[in-house]
């Protein structure tokens, strides 16, 4: 029997979700085996699949459960983008708890639920119908609640709580606009374009307007991202899943699949649908910036570096133009790289040097070089200094603003960039210029921890730097975007 | 000899069996006749699955002189879930209704009135008489209160007479409709009735059949006794009564609407049964809410969960996915409610008491029973993949389909309450505090957690249950008039 490629892809991280659950807690070899040799496995399949998808193959798996009802798995171009970060980000992330926790108590519930939070966004990526990505999207809410809640004390069942209140009426809403739309027009499958029969313009409207508001809590949104700061209560290892592998993107992800795939982009002009869209990303792009300049804790002022950051993604793909989805779609790769540095560095200082304000920062740089080295690096990249990857995104989205008729782009990425060194660089300074507290200890004798975070920041100034090599992501995006527009 | 007549002798058979000999025998002998039924239950399933439904005349005599009992896919898929529930309560009840444990009055008396219950259950469940309905009813009854007065304390036994008090009122209510029905047709078989000359007093004997089966299924505003009841019986007990029992009058209602006297079915008194299921999810859902005893918390679950049921029954004559979906409803309660009661019966066992503060940090202890009611509040409050997922997922796009999308918010916002009210002894179970416990073993919180994967495969493997159900379903062209 041969099992087909998309359902062996999910089986990459849902078997170790399910064996880890059973080991006991003392099994790290074990444990730390299984969820690296599930990374490792789903990576080199990623890899081999990349040739054969950019050359226009897709794989398809499908699964009736009930009458009507279909699960469908289908490896297409966007899949391939969301699920190779994905998988790219997990390996990194895996070797990163592992030396993150060493051996804290809880690791089989923690590693469990991470493997199982890595199925759930494997599953959300090659979602080939709306109904099979909201059965996906809902098991990374679940699974994700324990990672968040993950140390058991008063503040993180707090961020637990927080995020479930977002997520639940959320997720209803997104429900509603499922079972609404699908009434009206039969199951949507992403790969055929939807037929809205005769559903009037105005529940259109309201159908899309709730399953954005269903996917804007996971890719949070203003006014629905208020979740995301909280949840850094959480360790190290589950702000890199929050922020860069698995959540915030899914939310990002479902956008572009509602934009793209169950709109589409005529629908989206003919219902005046993408300004709005448009309009909601830049005030969360300029929110968040402002939010992050008064915070005082790294991780926090990280967090709100997220709410903005992920709405460039969003912002370019309401633009509906060619420039602007490249721009959006390559952000969704670059914004992952960048913030996963920047949160494996937090969780450095923090762990090494006990620092998790901004004030502990002072004269960390040479005394921990590749760690602050490496968050300069994504600093720099999220403020879009060339050649970092922030500084491609911004390039296409500004052009894409101007090809859209939207010149106002331009003013939202400047004020957006300005705020971003705002916040960004007087951590720099920090880092470098000032002089150590005499009582602040810091060392990185820590090769698992440092290790991966060298290798995220590598990629983040890789893919900005070498950009114009043809298997960067900006040239899988421009590859997207052609087969949208190109017939 | 065939397996319905199994079904309801050998559950009877133990029962008396349990009373007559000693107390090792006795469990012996009760635990035989469980493992029959189980047995006997996966039978007639697979008969009926085979496309071969069974079907007795008692006696000989065809209805309407005789009796008929017969099994559909409804039946079949009551009888798998209620002998997985009782599987697992009985198990579960072994360690913790011995008479070390639980005193000797309990331990005498949990078994016969568990498997009378059991019996009393596969009876309503292949009857198609309504007199004989009435029966089983009657016995469920009967059994049910016992079950709650086992414990003796005197609030156990205020619940039990209140719950009484109700079970009788219904039961009158029930016998008076069903005596307008024979006086009318000459005949209580459903099939019979269902191709019967209509008369002037059957819109009367429906209401009357339906206000006594409400009440015995705690539909609000007859709700009153249930969470007293439930939340007082020993926790095996509460398992059976939450799970099951209400399901009893619950099919009995479903067969009346859609099978017997689907004519009748105005599209006023639906949506007044409707709305009565929507306050039950609010009111159930509030009270749940404001409890801090777990096992009132559940009890009060079960009120909410019973409104559900009821709020679909506007959606019955109108689209074809509303009957599936709402016994998708049933059965995915049945299996977490019973998973939930049997994981606070440890926890209770452990930490001496069920009230919120006593059971934090007992997740540490138990992290088996803590899964398997967490795997159940995600069954409870709809969400994939569980089989309450699938549920709701059905009727909403019934109520869609049928253009009343109405009916498809009681089900969308009852799953956020749900949510809320399951939350809070979650975590609390979470808390990373809480002293250290003497925990049972991994077998035994294995049984709970078994009957709540049951729920989420329910979602996960849905097919098949859907396959089993189509067979004698209620074709909706009968059910519009």
């Amino acid at each position: 029997m041969t099992v087909p490629l998309p359902v062996l892809l999910l089986l990459t991280s849902l078997v170790p979700a399910a064996v880890t659950f059973f080991l006991p807690q003392e099994a790290h070899r074990l444990r730390n085996a299984l969820s690296l040799g599930g990374a490792l496995l789903k990576v080199a399949l990623i890899v081999a699949m990349l040739f054969a998808v950019a050359g226009g193959a897709s794989y398809e798996a499908g699964l009736t459960p009930a009458p009507g009802l279909m699960l469908l798995l289908r490896i297409d171009a966007l899949a391939l983008l969301f699920v190779s970060l994905s998988a790219i980000l997990w390996l990194l992330t895996t070797i990163y708890a592992i030396a993150y926790f060493g051996t804290k108590p809880q690791l089989s519930r923690f590693f469990g639920f991470f493997s199982l939070c890595v199925a759930a966004t494997t599953g959300i990526a090659l979602s080939g119908s709306l109904f099979t990505f909201f059965i996906f999207f809902e098991l990374l809410t679940l699974s994700t609640w324990p990672l968040v809640a993950h140390k058991q004390d008063a503040p993180s069942l707090a961020a637990g709580r927080r995020y479930l209140l977002y997520a639940m009426p959320c997720s209803a809403a997104l429900l509603w606009a499922i079972v609404w739309l699908e009434s009206a027009t039969g199951p949507v499958i992403f790969a055929a374009p939807t037929d809205f029969g005769t559903l009037a313009p105005n529940a259109q409207r309201a159908i899309f307007a709730l399953l954005i508001v269903g996917m804007g809590m996971k890719a949070a949104i203003v006014p629905l991202h208020g979740w995301l700061p909280a949840a850094m209560a959480a360790p190290a290892p589950v702000s890199a899943l929050l922020h860069a592998v698995a959540v915030v993107k899914a939310g990002a992800f479902g956008v572009i699949r509602v934009v793209h795939d169950v709109f589409g982009m005529d629908r989206m002009s003919e219902l005046g649908l993408g300004l709005p869209l448009a309009a909601l990303a830049s005030v969360t792009i300029l929110w968040g910036s402002v939010r992050a300049l008064g915070q005082r804790e790294i991780k926090k002022r990280l967090a709100y570096s997220t709410v903005s950051q992920v709405s460039y993604i969003v912002l370019g793909i309401s633009l509906i133009g060619p420039f602007a989805v490249i721009g959006g779609l390559a952000h969704l790769i670059h914004q992952g790289l960048m913030k996963i540095t920047l949160f494996f560095c937090a969780g450095i200082y923090d762990e090494r040097a006990g620092v998790k304000r901004i004030e502990g920062l002072d004269g960390l740089g040479p005394r921990m070089p590749w760690t602050s080295t490496c968050f300069s690096l994504g600093a720099l990249g999220m403020i879009g200094l060339p050649p970092m990857a922030g500084f491609v995104s911004k390039i296409y989205l500004g052009l894409g603003g101007l090809q859209s008729g939207a010149p106002w782009v331009l003013a939202v990425l400047a004020a957006s960039t300005l705020l971003n060194a705002a916040y960004f660089l007087p951590l720099l300074y920090r880092l470098w210029f000032r002089e150590p507290a005499p009582e602040v200890q810091g060392d990185e004798r820590a090769p698992a921890l440092v290790a991966p975070t060298v290798v995220a920041a590598l990629g983040a100034l890789g893919v900005g730097a070498l950009a114009a090599a043809p298997v960067s992501p900006l040239a899988w995006a421009t590859l997207l975007a052609e087969r949208a527009w190109l017939p | 000899m065939n397996a319905l007549v199994v079904l309801l002798t050998l559950p009877l058979g133990g029962a008396l069996a349990a009373v007559a000999f000693p107390a090792g025998v006795a469990r012996g002998a009760a635990l035989a006749a469980a493992a029959g039924t189980v047995a006997a239950a996966l039978a007639v399933a697979s008969e009926v699955a085979a496309g071969a439904p069974p079907r007795i005349a008692l006696g000989g005599w065809p209805p309407p002189l005789g009796i008929a009992l017969a099994a559909d896919g409804l039946s079949a898929a009551l009888l798998v879930t209620t002998a997985a529930v009782m599987a697992a309560v009985l198990l579960a009840a072994r360690h913790t209704m011995a008479a070390g444990l639980a005193g000797p009055r309990i331990a005498f008396g949990f078994w016969p009135l568990a498997l009378m219950l059991w019996a009393a259950l596969n009876a309503v469940f292949v009857s198609r008489d309504l007199f004989n309905l009435y029966v089983g009813i009657e016995l469920l009854s009967l059994a049910a209160v016992g079950l709650v007065a086992i414990g003796g304390k005197p609030e156990a036994l205020a619940a039990a007479m209140r719950y009484m008090l109700f079970a009788l009122a219904g039961s009158l209510l029930y016998l008076a409709g069903v005596a307008l029905i024979y006086a009318a047709h000459g005949a209580l078989d459903i099939d019979l009735l269902a191709s019967r000359r209509p008369s002037g007093t059957d819109a009367l004997a429906l209401a009357l059949m339906t206000a006594g089966l409400t009440a015995k299924t705690a539909l609000f505003p007859f709700h009153v006794w249930l969470p007293p009841a439930h939340a007082g019986a020993p926790a095996p007990a509460s398992a059976m009564l939450s799970a099951l029992v209400p399901k009893a009058s619950f099919v009995i209602l479903l067969r009346l609407w859609t099978e017997a006297l689907p004519d009748e079915a105005s599209p006023a008194a639906l949506t007044l049964i409707g709305a009565l299921g929507v306050a039950a999810v609010v009111w159930g859902s509030l009270g749940a809410l404001a409890q801090s005893r777990v096992k009132l918390i559940v009890a009060y679950s079960t009120v909410a969960q019973i409104g559900y049921l009821f709020a679909v029954f506007p959606l019955l004559p109108l689209a074809q996915a509303a009957w599936s979906g709402v016994i998708f409803l049933a059965l995915s309660h049945a299996l977490a409610k019973a998973a939930m009661f049997l994981a606070v019966g440890q926890w209770m066992a452990a930490a001496g008491g069920d009230r919120l503060e006593e059971l934090r940090g007992l997740a540490q202890a138990m992290p088996m029973s803590a899964f398997a009611f967490a795997l159940a509040a995600v069954t409870l409050a709809g969400l994939p993949p569980s089989g309450g997922f699938l549920g709701k997922y059905m009727v909403m796009t019934a109520a869609f389909t049928a253009g009343q999308w109405v009916w498809a918010l009681p089900m969308a916002l009852g799953g956020l309450l749900a949510a809320a009210y399951l939350y809070r002894p979650l975590a609390a179970l979470f808390a990373r505090e809480g002293a250290s416990v003497a925990a049972p073993s991994r077998a035994r919180q294995a049984v709970p957690l078994a009957l709540a994967g049951g729920g989420i495969a329910l979602g996960l493997a849905s097919a098949e249950p859907l396959a089993l159900l189509a067979n004698g379903q209620p074709p909706i062209q009968a059910v519009v008039r």
